[in-house]
């Protein structure tokens, strides 16, 4: 085979890390931020190049064009032998092209948010060694280099959510425990990920995706079997992608720096779980139990965090909570069978979502880390291009006809309408709440009179340029990124297009039970529908809070019942406390105190004092006098010759 | 009438004479002395044995023993006399630096 660049996509960001972890302490932000930018744009280049040539290749009539890189043998055991292998077609360019892209606009914003920290190389370091995690799962060619770009921006999630290990998030939780939160139950997902790579190598004897997905194709293991890997795959989705039971870690996420908030719930990291579940797809087509568990958990998700991000005053958790939610969206595609469309939603999330997140982040730099949504207000005057921008995509994202939400989300309804009209509804519910939240959130921080406290109104200052660019390159593919994919009646989808091939595979499993195509007059419907309830959404947020003299006595009039429950997140956090994580604690107490101390200590401890106790009575014999010892050796000699004559 | 037992006799004797000089004599040069009793009390035996048994091996042996008893001696007043240098004493009960 002849050379392929596509493996420099993961090289250059390794130099960077290796650049800023090495010489990072002698050079400037501006030199250390530049140069983390810089390797993400190369890698951007050499994603975009892989995706001309994948273009170009001409692959047998219904296979997705795909190249493939053997690195080296990397285990080589018995049954088991595992390349370091990397893979690139539609599915992994697409991704690898907004993991990169999106993550160069962040890098960039980055140099400008961190301009006061003095542990940028730290941060830059991280940075990149987040894209090369993610890229290295997205580019791997079978499920162990995924699962280990899946530690990998676990791992570096850790490290950047508790980036200022010294402060504190809560009044009750430091951000070195808000990431040791995120880990933790991270791991309990990758732990059903595991389980259920496992189970793929008992069944199918290899880890390489197209292996797996042949055997599973054409030897199916039992209907158990594929259910108990689905669910499992499951498991380790929904804890990277925060969904239901798993979601807790992802609004603590934010304990980090904002721009490291963009990059984790735009990005990277969250999207690992939709596009793990899209990349086995073919195992979910033969598990249809748990095909509908993805679909089932994905609207739950999406509606539990819809109405928690209702009640929300602080700016990055009502973003962190919509995160969650329109997470749970795409999982409701993918387990639709859409899965085009649930990486559709990834990419259109990650513009307008990482939109979100620099605009909010841009507004508490400028109100010097203020981020409750109830003390800001009238900001549009003051930081104008922030503002636009945060329009765009609050429009994008509640839905608005034309904007690049409106066009993915439609898909996904869609989809689910077919699929489960009960879905559906639970799907349109989220996007009403989602218009009504995000608008609440843009009325109370942009519009109204100033509630900023004086001293902080004082020095407010629109952004760098650093940072404001990087927002409008975000805003026009808010806008733009939509178009790729145009739902039938409009115009062609170019993006299911490119990536149908990848998911081809199910069409002649399915017998087409979700292939068949909407009528006109339905997606019309459907796409009425969801425009309705995007208006509907906003209007109920103009009708509250853009009234001005309504705002003083809303905030003043006591919470019911109702909203107090949301506001605390339904205390699920409280509830995991009470049912795992206190439980849990109790039972390394006890194994810390009885098992370990007692137990293990005690007998390590027992063995070192009867030495010493031994060697104090022994010691008695030690008397330096040369002729004890000539004693005794006179003695050893007559019991010796006793034994040898008796 | 002496016989050969009575040679036997006499070495062993010698022999726990110069064990109970090893064992309860504090003198160094006693105690050295002692020992030269002990390996002469061997060669007596040794002589005895041979002509018992009619063989010379046993009084090659003997030479050997006397060859390394001279050598012993030796070193063994060489010790004595740094032993005296040290403490200004042979009594073996004061060098007993091991103990402490």
């Amino acid at each position: 085979m002849d050379f392929q660049p596509f493996p420099l996509i993961l090289l250059f960001p390794l130099l960077g890390v290796l650049a800023n972890a090495l010489l990072g302490r002698r050079l400037s932000l501006r030199a250390s931020g530049g140069l983390a930018s810089l390797m993400v744009f190369f890698s951007f280049l050499a994603a975009g190049h892989g995706f001309l040539t994948l273009r170009d290749l001409e692959p047998a009539p219904g296979q997705a064009p795909r190249l493939v890189i053997t690195l080296w043998e990397w285990i080589a055991s018995g049954d088991l032998r595992v390349d370091f292998s990397l893979l690139l077609d539609p599915l992994s360019s697409a991704m690898a092209l907004i993991v990169t892209g999106v993550g160069f606009l962040i890098h960039v914003y980055s140099i400008g948010y961190m301009a006061h920290d003095r542990d940028y190389p730290r941060f830059f370091a991280y940075l990149n060694l987040f894209m090369l995690a993610m890229l290295l799962l997205v580019l791997g060619d079978n499920f162990l280099v995924l699962f280990v770009g899946w530690e990998g921006v676990g791992l570096c999630s850790y490290l950047l959510i508790g980036f200022w290990y010294d402060r504190m998030f809560t009044a009750t939780m430091s951000t070195a425990q808000a990431g040791q939160k995120a880990f933790g139950v991270n791991r309990i997902g990758d732990f059903g990920f595991l389980i259920a790579l496992f189970l793929i190598f008992t069944h199918f004897h290899s880890l390489r995706f197209d292996t797996v997905f042949a055997a599973a194709l054409h030897h199916p293991a039992s209907a158990a079997v594929m259910t108990a890997i689905g669910l499992l795959l499951l498991v380790g989705a929904a804890g990277k992608s925060a969904q239901i039971p798993l979601f807790v870690w992802l609004p603590d996420a934010m304990a980090g720096p904002t721009p490291v908030s963009a990059l984790i719930h735009a990005a990277t990291m969250v999207t690992a779980g939709v596009y793990m579940v899209a990349r086995s797809h073919v195992l979910y087509a033969l598990a249809p139990v748990a095909l509908a568990a993805v679909a089932w958990i994905g609207a739950l998700t999406a509606l539990l965090a819809a109405t928690i991000a209702t009640q929300q005053n602080d700016i990055k958790k009502v973003l962190a909570y919509s995160t969650v939610s329109q997470l749970g969206t795409m999982f409701l595609g993918l387990g639709s069978a859409a899965f085009g469309a649930g990486i559709f939603h990834v990419l259109t999330h990650a513009f307008f979502k990482a939109l979100l997140f620099l605009g909010a982040g841009s507004v508490i730099h400028a109100l010097h880390e203020e981020q409750d949504i109830r003390k800001m207000g009238g900001l549009r005057r003051q930081l104008p291009i922030t503002f636009a921008t945060f329009l765009v995509a609050t429009l994008a994202i509640a839905g608005f006809p034309g904007l690049s939400g409106f066009f993915s989300k439609d898909e996904i309804l869609a989809a689910a309408f077919q699929a489960q009209p009960l879905l559906w509804g639970m799907g349109v519910l989220t996007a009403g709440l989602t218009s009504y939240y995000m608008f609440r959130l843009l009325f109370l921080t942009f519009f109204g009179a100033s509630r900023l406290a004086p001293e902080k109104a004082a020095h407010l200052h629109e952004s760098p340029r650093v940072m404001t660019l990087p927002l409008v390159a975000l805003a026009l593919l808010s806008i733009a990124g939509g178009w790729l994919g145009l739902p039938p009646v409009l115009g062609s989808h170019w993006l299911g297009g490119f990536l149908g091939p990848v998911f081809a595979d199910l069409h002649h499993l399915e017998g087409g039970a979700h292939g068949g195509h909407l009528g006109h007059a339905t997606e019309w419907m459907l796409m009425g529908v969801s425009t309705l309830v995007a208006l509907g959404g906003f209007a109920v947020a103009w009708l509250r809070f853009l009234k001005p003299a309504a705002l003083g006595d809303l905030f003043a009039t006591p919470a019911s019942a109702w909203q107090r429950l949301l506001a605390d997140k339904y205390r699920i956090d409280e509830l995991y406390d009470a049912l795992v994580v206190r439980p849990l604690g109790r039972l390394a107490g006890f194994l810390w105190r009885w098992i370990d101390e007692l137990l293990i200590d005690g007998l390590v401890n027992f063995s070192g004092l009867a030495v010493r106790v031994g060697g104090e009575v022994l010691r008695l014999l030690q008397t330096g006098y040369v002729q004890t010892y000539a004693f005794f050796m006179v003695l050893g000699v007559i019991v010796l010759l006793l034994r040898l004559l008796a | 009438m002496i016989n050969l037992d009575h040679a036997l006799i006499v070495s062993f004797l010698l022999f726990g004479t110069g064990i109970a000089g090893v064992l309860l004599r504090r003198n160094a040069i006693v105690v050295f002395m002692s020992i030269e009793l002990m390996l002469n009390a061997v060669n007596l035996a040794l002589v005895t044995f041979s002509r018992l048994r009619g063989d010379l091996d046993a009084q090659v042996l003997c030479f050997f023993v006397m060859a390394v008893a001279a050598a012993e001696a030796a070193i063994g007043l060489g010790l004595v006399i740094a032993l005296f240098r040290r403490h200004a004493s042979i009594d073996l009960d004061r060098a007993t630096l091991l103990r402490s």
